[in-house]
C-alpha cells in the first residue's frame, strides 16, 4: 500500500498538478510540497506528490553502486 | 507504425535501478560480506517483500541471509473491529470509499466485496481526494476508510483540510492510520523475534526521515537501513546492512537518497500534526502498541466517522490463522497449516493472504 512512483510534472495550477509516467497522465495533489515546477520529478502516492526526486542524489547513488559492483 | 507498440519512454529513476549486471555484482559483494555468517533481516514494508520476490532477488542471496516479512502491510495489521465498523456503516446506507487493498480483506463475518454484492455502496478509489468528488456528487454520506502508515497519512490530512475549506460535510473519515517506529520497537522488545537488521520502509521514511530510527539502532544495537523498492535499491539496502554486521556497527543509513532526506518531509508532517492526534493503538499480531496510531483531532469531529453511532458485531479472529505471527516475523507463511490449503488468494482466511503486499499472498504467488 506504500507504493509510490516517480512521475514528471507537466502542469501546475495551485495545489493541483498533472504528472506523467510512461505516457500515463494523472492529476496529483501538490499540497505536501513547496515550489513544485513543471519538469520536476515527484514521487506520487495515493494521488499526492509526497517528495521531489533529487536528480543529483540519484546519480551519486548510481555511481556508488557501480563502485561497489566494481564496474 | 500501426500495430507496433511504441517503446515505453524511459524513466531514469526506475530503469537505471533495474540494471541486471550491476545487480549481479552487488549480489556477489553481499555473498562476500555474509561469508559463513547467518543473518535475519526484516523487510519492514510489505512492498519490499513483494519486490524481493518479483525481481527474483531472493534467489541471488546467500543461504545464510534470511529476509523476513514484517508488520508493514496496513490492511494486514488493521484489526477486524475496524472493518466490522466500516461494514456496519455501509449497512446503514452510507457510501464507503476504500483503497483497493482493503476491498477483499475478511472482517469478522463479511468483507467489503461481499457487502457490495449484497447491495452496499462500496467504491474503490485511488486517492482520498476521490472520496471528496464522490461526496460532492452524492446525496448521502461518504465514508473514506483511512488506513495506511506515515506515507499515506499526510495525503489524508490534506484531504481532510480540503473538505473543511470546501465546507463539505457529507464526507467522513474512518481513521486507523498507524505509525511504524513504535511497531518496530515493539518487535525488538519481543523475546521470540530475532532481527539482525531492519530494511526500513522507504516511503514511510520519505515523510518521517531517518531520525526516528536512531533510538532503535542505539538502544537495541540493530542496524537500520532505509531502503527503496527497485532491485538495485533493495540490494544496496541489504549490502549496507551486511556491511554493518561485518563491521559490528548499528547505525541508521539511507540507501534511498533520491527521495529520502534525513529530516523527511516537514510540510507533510505539519499537516499530519494539524489534523491528527497520536493514540495507543491495536495491531493485528502485535496487540496494543503505545503511541502507534493516529485519530482525528477533536476540532475535526464533524468529519470523524468514529462518532457515527452504529451497532458493530463483536470481532472474531479466524481460528488457525497465523497472520499475527507472520506480521511479527516469527512464522514464515508456509509454516502456517492453512497456507495454500484452507487459505488461498481466491479464498483467503487472513488478511495477509489477500492484500497485494501481504506476506502470505506474496509467498503464494512467487515463493512456492
Amino acid at each position: 500500500m506504500c507504493l509510490a512512483v516517480p512521475m514528471r510534472v507537466i502542469e501546475v495550477r495551485g495545489d493541483m498538478g498533472v504528472a506523467e509516467l510512461w505516457g500515463v497522465r494523472r492529476e496529483v495533489g501538490l499540497h505536501l510540497l513547496e515550489d513544485v515546477e513543471v519538469g520536476d520529478y515527484v514521487l506520487v502516492h495515493a494521488g499526492f506528490a509526497i517528495e521531489k526526486v533529487d536528480p543529483g542524489e540519484a546519480e551519486r547513488t548510481l555511481e556508488m553502486l557501480s563502485e561497489i559492483a566494481g564496474a | 507504425m500501426i500495430g507496433v507498440p511504441a517503446a515505453r519512454p524511459s524513466n531514469r529513476y526506475i530503469d537505471a535501478f533495474r540494471d541486471g549486471r550491476v545487480a549481479r555484482r552487488l549480489a556477489d559483494a553481499i555473498w562476500e560480506l555474509v561469508g559463513k555468517g547467518r543473518f535475519s533481516f526484516m523487510e519492514v514494508c510489505g512492498t519490499h517483500t513483494v519486490s524481493a520476490f518479483r525481481s527474483g532477488l531472493r534467489s541471488m542471496l546467500p543461504d545464510g541471509l534470511e529476509l523476513r516479512s514484517g508488520p508493514g502491510c496496513p490492511v494486514c495489521v488493521t484489526p477486524n473491529s475496524y472493518l466490522d465498523r466500516a461494514i456496519a456503516l455501509g449497512r446503514k446506507g452510507m457510501t464507503l470509499a476504500t483503497f483497493g487493498d482493503m476491498f477483499r480483506v475478511p472482517g469478522s463475518s463479511s468483507s467489503l466485496l461481499k457487502e457490495r454484492a449484497m447491495g452496499a455502496k462500496v467504491h474503490v478509489v485511488y486517492s482520498p481526494l476521490d472520496a471528496l468528488r464522490l461526496a460532492e456528487d452524492s446525496d448521502g454520506t461518504v465514508v473514506f476508510l483511512a488506513v495506511g502508515f506515515e506515507t499515506t497519512a499526510p495525503a489524508v490530512a490534506a484531504t481532510v483540510l480540503e473538505a473543511r475549506s470546501r465546507n463539505l460535510h457529507k464526507v467522513k473519515f474512518l481513521v486507523a492510520h498507524k505509525l511504524i517506529p513504535p511497531a518496530m520497537r515493539c518487535l525488538l522488545e519481543d523475546p521470540d523475534v530475532r532481527i539482525d537488521g531492519f530494511m526500513c520502509p522507504g516511503h514511510v521514511s520519505v515523510v518521517i526521515g531517518s531520525e526516528p530510527y536512531r533510538p532503535l539502532a542505539r538502544d537495541y544495537g540493530v542496524p537500520c537501513v532505509i531502503t527503496g523498492f527497485e532491485p538495485l535499491d533493495m540490494l544496496q539496502g541489504i549490502y549496507l546492512l551486511a556491511r554493518q554486521k561485518a563491521e559490528g556497527m548499528a547505525e541508521v543509513q539511507i540507501a534511498y537518497r533520491r527521495v529520502v532526506r534525513p529530516d523527511g518531509n516537514t510540510k507533510a508532517r505539519e499537516l499530519m500534526e494539524e489534523v491528527f492526534r497520536v493514540v495507543d493503538d491495536e495491531w493485528r499480531g502485535l496487540g496494543p502498541v503505545p503511541e502507534s496510531g493516529l485519530r482525528l483531532r477533536e476540532e475535526f469531529g464533524e468529519w470523524d466517522a468514529e462518532t457515527i453511532p452504529v451497532e458493530v458485531e463483536p470481532a472474531v479472529e479466524p481460528s488457525g490463522c497465523r497472520c499475527g505471527d507472520v506480521l511479527r516475523g516469527t512464522c514464515s507463511p508456509p509454516e502456517c497449516a492453512l497456507f495454500g490449503r484452507a487459505c488461498t488468494p481466491e479464498h483467503p482466511v487472513g488478511a495477509c493472504m489477500v492484500s497485494s503486499e501481504g506476506a502470505c499472498a506474496a509467498w503464494y504467488r512467487y515463493g512456492r
